[in-house]
């Protein structure tokens, strides 16, 4: 292909694109007043939290880092045979995991609990249930962990959830 | 009550210790002592290759009609029954017992078979990802968070150890992680290890009262293992291999 030939494709695709644009402007001002999803309503997610004990790290802290703390863990335990229980996955399936009207254990993926309902809002896939069980199985052995503090969220006068604000307000 | 009560009289514990290490020096010779300190592995403490967990099965101590070791596996690490759309020859088998008859005499023995967590294992020698790994301590494990499920592993054991999980599991245990598309094998109980603990399959056969599982340090010559290894013969199934197996058999 020679030299003139690209460049008059080129100009010619770049002549296009100016004709297209005022077109594709004017359908966005018109979308703006119906966004898509707007009238999209939230249900508060089956969250548990324990109202005695603390998470292993503050809240805000809990939900970026989750991921690295269990990924990191995960190594540690399985190469090195090292067991702390801090940041345990099963750990916190004792912690999170809720209990249903018949109190039986609830697994933390099902839909709407602890697990899921965050990573369905951020459409993010675990596979970690695959293999991991879902449902506390035996008392926790977590130690070092201070039952005086209440969770910062827990208990029924607490603020909606940040995740869960209303559309407007989110950042 | 004054602070001074509880304090440690340093120069009391110092001379403790001196007679205690002398008392331990003089009962063999110089530099070997009897017992060494028996300490817990800390859980934030990495395994090291100061230690090599292996197990001896005395064939001549193993019940024919017995599969209590085998039991106790599935109990504790949640296999067995667990699939139910693969076939028998599909379905995980972590130990199984094995019987094997001398044609010429026709004496019949059955021992236990599981992974013999190989010194070299040829499951780890083929992996392609790094999931099939020996531990510092010598137990061999797959990890399957990087297993791709490809089954080289399988392939390569010579004691057709590992499985293959055809189906999605539920009900799992928080000790033993198992899931489809990944192979698996006896942890010698790794989680019980971790915890000073000992291996399903030893404990069941001791409660049987059969003894024929000993579980230990191979590198401690103190342990009960190797000083049973040192009193009598002991083999090593498919020694022509030289994997140097942690699990050695005696009787056949």
């Amino acid at each position: 292909m020679t030299y003139a030939t690209v460049a008059s494709r080129v100009s010619g695709l770049l002549l296009s694109a100016l004709l297209i644009l005022p077109l594709a402007v004017s359908a966005e001002e018109e979308e703006a007043e119906n966004l898509p999803f707007s009238d999209l309503t939230m249900t508060e997610p089956e969250r548990h939290v324990s109202a005695t004990e603390e998470c292993v790290a503050p809240e805000a802290e809990m939900r970026r880092n989750h991921m690295k703390f269990i990924l990191h863990q995960r190594d540690e335990t399985m190469h090195r045979g090292i067991r702390t229980r801090r940041h345990s996955l099963e750990e916190c399936v004792n912690c999170h995991a809720a209990k249903n009207d018949q109190g039986e254990y609830i697994p933390v993926n099902a839909e709407n609990q602890f697990c899921s309902s965050c990573h369905t809002y951020a459409a993010v896939n675990i596979d970690c249930f695959q293999c991991h069980a879902t449902k506390p199985v035996r008392a926790s052995s977590l130690d070092g962990r201070s039952a005086s503090a209440p969770h910062p969220s827990a208990g029924p006068g607490n603020e909606p959830h940040p995740f869960l604000v209303s559309e407007g307000n989110a950042q | 009550m004054s602070d001074t009560s509880n304090r440690i009289d340093s120069s009391r514990r110092a001379f403790l210790n001196k007679a205690g290490a002398a008392a331990g020096a003089a009962a063999i010779a110089p530099g070997v002592f009897l017992t060494t300190p028996a300490v817990a592995r800390p859980a934030d403490q990495p395994v090291t290759s100061d230690k090599r967990w292996g197990i001896l099965v005395d064939t001549n101590k193993c019940a024919s009609n017995c599969d209590a070791c085998v039991t106790a596996c599935k109990d504790e690490n949640g296999w067995g029954s667990t699939e139910h759309h693969s076939s028998q020859e599909q379905q995980s088998q972590w130990i199984r017992k094995v019987e094997i008859r001398n044609k010429s005499t026709g004496f019949v023995a059955t021992l236990p078979l599981m992974c013999q967590h190989c010194e070299h294992p040829p499951c780890v020698d083929v992996c392609p990802t790094g999931a099939s790994f020996k531990r510092a301590d010598g137990i061999v494990l797959v990890d399957k968070h990087i297993c791709i499920g490809c089954r080289y592993c399988m392939m390569a054991c010579p004691y057709k150890a590992r499985s293959f999980i055809h189906e999605d599991l539920e009900d799992q245990l928080p000790w033993a992680p198992r899931g489809k598309g990944t192979v698996e094998s006896c942890t010698m109980c790794v989680q019980r290890v971790d915890n000073d603990g000992t291996p399903a399959c030893v404990e069941a056969c001791s409660a049987e009262n059969h003894n024929a599982l000993v579980f230990g340090d191979l590198n401690d010559e103190n342990s009960e293992i190797s000083r049973e290894l040192a009193r009598a013969e002991s083999i090593e199934l498919r020694a022509d291999l030289a994997l140097n197996t942690g699990v050695r058999y005696r009787g056949i």
